[in-house]
């Protein structure tokens, strides 16, 4: 048996007096897709935050591929070192809604210095590297521009090959398309679904339903804080049962959606 | 006011350039390495740095001088006046540079830095690679007007022997009695540098990329 890709087990969540997150299990598959959906404070970008550790859960564990994230298994539970956290976090990429790339160093210079710094690569290969990630996202001409020079489409595709040159087996996105005008999400969804039709095990707080609908294997459904739901596409929305996913579904589905119903 | 006295003084503020250049960029490296301390999470660390800059944003540069200028020789180090007049202004710059940088590390935005923490970097790299250099970009026009500032503290190194514009423009008027022009010159020699530092400081902003709104 393999292990899950990702493993949330019963992770609640409080900021102060707070409940965000309340004992969410779930898994996600190696290889596949889960769409995060719910309403605006449902606690997706904090679940998705506490997969990577960057938010740390108030109880509750998660498994990366097996191994513990965050804290170590077993009867004398620690925090692990920053450099155990590195490695597992080594395994996951992150793509922010607000692409969150290094104003200071151009999409070239973003891409490859983790390989530099972190991997240790020499500068011409780091940069060569890069350059082939950056040409996956169709972005080569723009290699030497910095961030400001960039639309935001060309910025979360930055961001994107940036994660992917350190070779994650995990991807996660939050709301990746959603700091973009309308006509700049399509490019960046464009690589999103070449990615998942590659295998990449992906995770995707998305409002994006069409693409939830048509390139995740499961949807999760979030409400509160607590997950109503985590089946595929065609469960959640062909039938929802669950009246506050029918109420949310009703508020945010889009035309083309809708006719999934 | 002859050539020969006008060429005296050009000599001498040589020597100011030299001591505020060096002072500037040792201070800057020390500001840095303070902001460091202040945000590596030991409390000793950051009660040090926090120690360090009151002392000398609240001691008058001109005590701060005198201080080590007497202390030295006491604890037993005999050091050139160059040497003494670039410790005690890179010092006294450290700690307001420090300050100013405070203000370009706080404006660093989270997600820049959870994005290094992603890519794998340590605590270290991140501030090395990431943190400073954004902050060093915000604060810049604050580091070009602290430039300024210490061309015209240099003025006070005087007192530990050395002799910088004001210094020279200072004997001159003693043995020439004609002490108007002089000082009339040495500052137009002043305003000429900080004009010049001014505008390389303008050019080197407008050529940096990444500053906020560009
Ligand atoms: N650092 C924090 N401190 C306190 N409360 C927080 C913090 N981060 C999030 N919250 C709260 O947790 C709840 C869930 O936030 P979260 O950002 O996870 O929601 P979300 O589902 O991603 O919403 P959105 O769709 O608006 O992005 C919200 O009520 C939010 O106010
Ligand atoms: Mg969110």
């Amino acid at each position: 048996m393999t292990d899950p890709a990702i493993n949330v087990s019963h992770v609640s969540k409080q900021f102060g007096e707070t409940q965000v997150l309340r004992d969410i299990s779930m898994q996600v598959e190696a290889g596949k897709v889960s769409c995060l959906i719910g309403p605006s404070g449902s606690g997706k970008s904090t679940l998705l935050r506490c997969m990577a550790f960057l938010e740390q859960a108030t109880s509750g564990s998660i498994h990366i591929e097996g191994e513990p994230l965050g804290f170590t298994d077993g009867p004398q539970r620690r925090r692990q070192s920053p450099a155990e956290l590195r490695r597992v976090r080594s395994r996951i990429g992150m793509v922010f809604q607000q692409f969150n790339l290094w104003p200071h160093m151009t999409a070239l210079g973003n891409v490859a210095i983790a390989l530099r710094k972190v991997r240790g690569m020499s500068r011409s290969d780091a940069e060569d590297r890069a350059m082939a990630q950056l040409d996956k996202v169709g972005l080569k001409e723009r290699a030497h521009h910095y961030p400001a020079q960039l639309s935001g489409g060309q910025q979360q595709r930055v961001a994107i090959a940036r994660a992917l040159a350190l070779d994650p087996t995990i991807m996660l996105f939050d709301e990746p398309t959603s700091a973009l005008d309308p006509e700049l999400t399509g490019e960046v969804l464009n690589v999103m679904r070449q990615l998942a039709s590659e295998g990449m095990t992906m995770v995707v707080v998305t409002h994006e339903i069409g693409f939830a609908a048509s390139v995740g294997n499961r949807i999760a459904f979030l409400d509160g804080g607590r997950l109503l739901f985590h089946d595929t596409p065609q469960a959640v929305f062909a039938a929802p049962r669950e009246p506050r996913l029918e109420q949310f579904l009703d508020t945010y589905l889009d035309r083309g959606a809708s006719m999934l119903k | 006011m002859t050539w020969k006295l006008f060429s005296l003084l050009l000599e001498a503020s040589l020597m100011t350039i030299l001591v505020s250049a060096v002072s500037i960029l040792m201070g800057l490296v020390m500001a840095i390495v303070l902001s460091g301390l202040r945000m590596s999470g030991s409390r000793v660390a950051d009660a040090g740095a926090g120690v360090f800059i009151s002392f000398f944003r609240g001691v008058p540069l001109l005590v701060q001088l005198l201080l080590i200028f007497n202390l030295l020789p006491v604890i037993g180090i005999t050091l050139p006046s160059l040497a003494t007049a670039i410790i005690g202004l890179s010092l006294c710059t450290a700690a307001y540079q420090a300050e100013n940088l405070r203000g370009g590390f706080e404006g660093v935005a989270p997600g820049l830095i959870e994005s290094a923490e992603m890519a794998g970097f340590t605590r270290m790299q991140s501030f090395i690679y990431i943190r400073t250099p954004i902050a060093l970009r915000m604060t810049f026009p604050a580091l070009v007007n602290e430039a300024i500032l210490i061309l015209k503290a240099s003025s006070l190194v005087s007192v530990v022997g050395l002799i910088e514009l004001t210094k020279m423009a200072q004997n001159l008027s003693a043995s020439t009695y004609r002490p108007l022009p002089i000082f009339a010159a040495a500052g137009v020699i002043y305003l000429a540098i900080n004009l010049v530092v001014a505008a390389i400081g303008q050019r080197a902003e407008n050529a940096l990329p990444g500053l906020p709104g560009k």
